[in-house]
């Protein structure tokens, strides 16, 4: 069984009396240690997706099923015990704390798990050095470059060892350059075995997805694996 | 890293959102503390005065005969025909459930004498209670310090021609006269005042008294509670409370607690509408941070609980605070109250009330602010970038 499966999902959202389909049934399979990039112009629901797989948004209609686990079967106090358990999220705008340190952001998931205080620093510090931020653990979020502070936000979603990781457009508000630098620490992850779904309209970094989704008007318009796609490309 | 970590670093970089808090919970509870202490000094106060005022229960031999008034009240006949009230009998009325209430019992013994051509009453009193509880008796002269000396009232001096320093021969003994009173106004005018001892048996009546005047002090127990235990440990005697003066302190008392309790209410609302107003607007401008825990695992009631943990630290230091700014000011008005100077009482369990005090009205205030918080939307938290 696939770890991450969508079955027919449906969301339509209700503003003003507009009915707006945002999914419009999306079944798909994700297998596990994949790195998935979900692509699309604005507005064809790839955001919407990732909310949902987030247990964050409930769908019109549909499942979702992450490792055996019927997530809108759960209540919301159990799906919030499960984004703490499984999923590690990386915002486009980082979404720090500000009155936090780098360090303690990096603590936040593991505040309402009964660990000691001492090994909770013992995580945070060595997914900083992950991340290569060992160094910067006592700054505050206004401190550090955007570069820096994604690296924060990944080495958050990291923390708690969460066999997925959501990644909301995590280059867009950053310089080529520094896209550059958390894509390929994205990619090492995933190396390492993380399993990976990232939504993005940036085409540039496309080639570091070993498996594209292209959503268009709520539903799957394309779904690409990286071998097919060199395929097409030589052929 | 747990939750009180956030909660705190919350409230260090939101200084001047958490002074504004703690000032509007902080006058409330001042209020409340300056109110009840102001209260409770001047109770303190009331009772003094009523010490120095005088009796507030009398005790008088049952009797259907004879009447005498004493001090604009009827008392049960004291001629020497009538049965009068042993004196051992007294130590009962300090077994009384309520016997810490009483301050003093002042027994005495009346009885007609003869001094010349002219017929005085004899008042043998207590001296020590007697002269502490009448302390508007102003002597000239001397009080009565033994059992050869005696007091004279104005009228009694007046009629007889006394003066202080002059002896005077009642029933064939030999009296100094050590003071006169000041004109009273009252039956006191009329007296011979002197030992008790002394006059037992001069009138020959040892062992027992005529009346007793009891001084009770209490504000909480009615007087007539106190009148019906000593009428219970001293049958056969007549126990009445003098209930014109106890019933307007106690009015009094009471009419100033009604008022502050108002006033205390309406200020404290003010202070709980100010924490409701303001944990309501932190809890907006943090609505991205609240979706933000919920996205990275937080439960409901664990925002629930960072929004209580930090108005409730907040309520403890205003609670403090409170106190000790209510405590000052408390200082500060009394003088301003009373004519004598009032000790200010540092009550701990009024300090303990005032932060408990500041902890609910904080804690009832925030609780609607924490539960919107923790209903938040969690991807809308998130969009409101």
């Amino acid at each position: 069984m696939s770890f991450v499966q969508f079955s027919n999902l449906h969301k339509v959202y209700n503003s003003d009396a507009v009915e707006v389909k945002a999914l419009d049934g999306i079944s798909v399979e994700i297998e596990e240690g994949a790195f998935v990039g979900v692509m699309g112009p604005s507005g064809s629901g790839k955001s919407t997706m990732l909310s949902i797989l987030g247990g964050l948004c409930h769908p019109t209609e549909g499942a979702v099923v992450v490792d055996g686990i019927d997530l809108y079967q759960l209540n919301s106090e159990k799906r919030a015990d499960f984004r703490r358990e499984y999923l590690g999220f990386v915002f486009q705008a980082f979404n720090l704390i500000p009155y936090l340190t780098a360090e303690e952001n990096v603590m936040l998931p593991l505040a309402v798990k009964k660990i000691h205080s001492r090994q909770k620093k013992e995580m945070a510090h060595s997914v900083l050095q992950r991340v290569g931020l060992g160094h910067r653990a006592g700054h505050l979020p206004n401190q550090l470059s955007g570069g820096e502070q994604e690296r924060v936000a990944i080495a958050r979603a990291l923390v708690n060892e969460p066999p997925l990781i959501l990644a909301d457009e995590p280059t867009g508000s950053l310089d080529t350059g520094t896209s550059r630098e958390i894509m390929q620490l994205l990619s090492v992850l995933n190396k390492e075995g993380q399993t990976i779904v990232m939504v993005t309209h940036n085409d540039e970094v496309r080639s570091y997805f070993d498996r594209t989704l292209l959503l268009r008007d709520g539903l799957i318009a394309k779904d690409v694996c990286k071998r097919e796609e060199l395929y097409a490309r030589v052929g | 890293m747990k939750l009180e970590s956030i909660a705190f670093n919350n409230l260090r970089r939101r200084k001047s959102r958490m002074a504004f808090l703690v000032l509007g919970l902080m006058i409330g509870v001042a209020t409340v503390v300056t109110l009840v202490s102001l209260s409770s000094a001047l109770t303190a106060d009331i009772q003094h005065k009523m010490e120095n005022y005088g009796a507030n229960i009398l005790i008088t031999p049952r009797s259907d005969n004879l009447s005498l008034s004493y001090g604009g009240i009827t008392l049960g006949g004291v001629s020497v025909d009538s049965t009068e009230i042993q004196q051992v009998d007294l130590e009962k009325i300090m077994m009384i459930p309520n016997n810490r209430n009483i301050a003093a019992v002042a027994p005495k013994v009346l009885g007609a004498v003869e001094i010349g051509q002219e017929r005085v009453m004899l008042m043998g009193v207590d001296i020590d209670k007697e002269f502490h509880l009448k302390r508007w008796w102003s002597i000239d002269g001397l009080a009565v310090t033994n059992d050869r000396q005696l007091v004279a009232g104005y009228a009694v001096a007046q009629k007889l021609g006394l003066q202080v320093g002059n002896k005077i021969t009642v029933a064939g003994e030999e009296f100094q006269i050590s003071g006169v009173l000041a004109k009273t106004g009252s039956q006191d005018d009329q007296l011979l005042i002197g030992s008790l001892p002394m006059a037992q048996q001069l009138l020959n009546k040892n062992g027992t008294v005529s009346l007793v005047e009891v001084a009770a002090l209490c504000s909480e127990c009615p007087v007539t509670d106190m009148v019906k235990q000593i009428g219970s440990v001293l049958p056969g005697v007549e126990v009445s409370a003098i209930q014109q003066v106890v019933k307007t302190r106690m009015h009094s008392l009471e009419q100033f607690r009604t008022f502050s309790l108002v006033i205390a209410g309406v200020v404290l609302l003010i202070g709980a509408l100010v924490v409701f107003v303001t944990m309501m607007g932190a809890v907006n401008e943090r609505t991205r941070e609240i979706g933000i825990f919920r996205a990275l695992g937080f439960r409901r009631s664990h925002v629930m609980r960072l929004i209580l943990m930090e108005s409730s630290a907040v309520s403890l230091l205003a609670g403090l605070l409170g106190f000790l700014t209510g405590m000052g000011a408390t200082e500060a008005i009394l003088p301003f109250m009373t004519e004598q100077e009032v000790k200010t009482l540092w009550d701990p369990a009024l300090g303990a009330g005032a932060i408990l005090l500041a902890l609910v009205v904080g804690c009832i205030a925030s609780f609607y602010p924490a539960l919107q918080a923790s209903r938040l939307d969690p991807t809308e938290a998130l969009r409101s970038l």
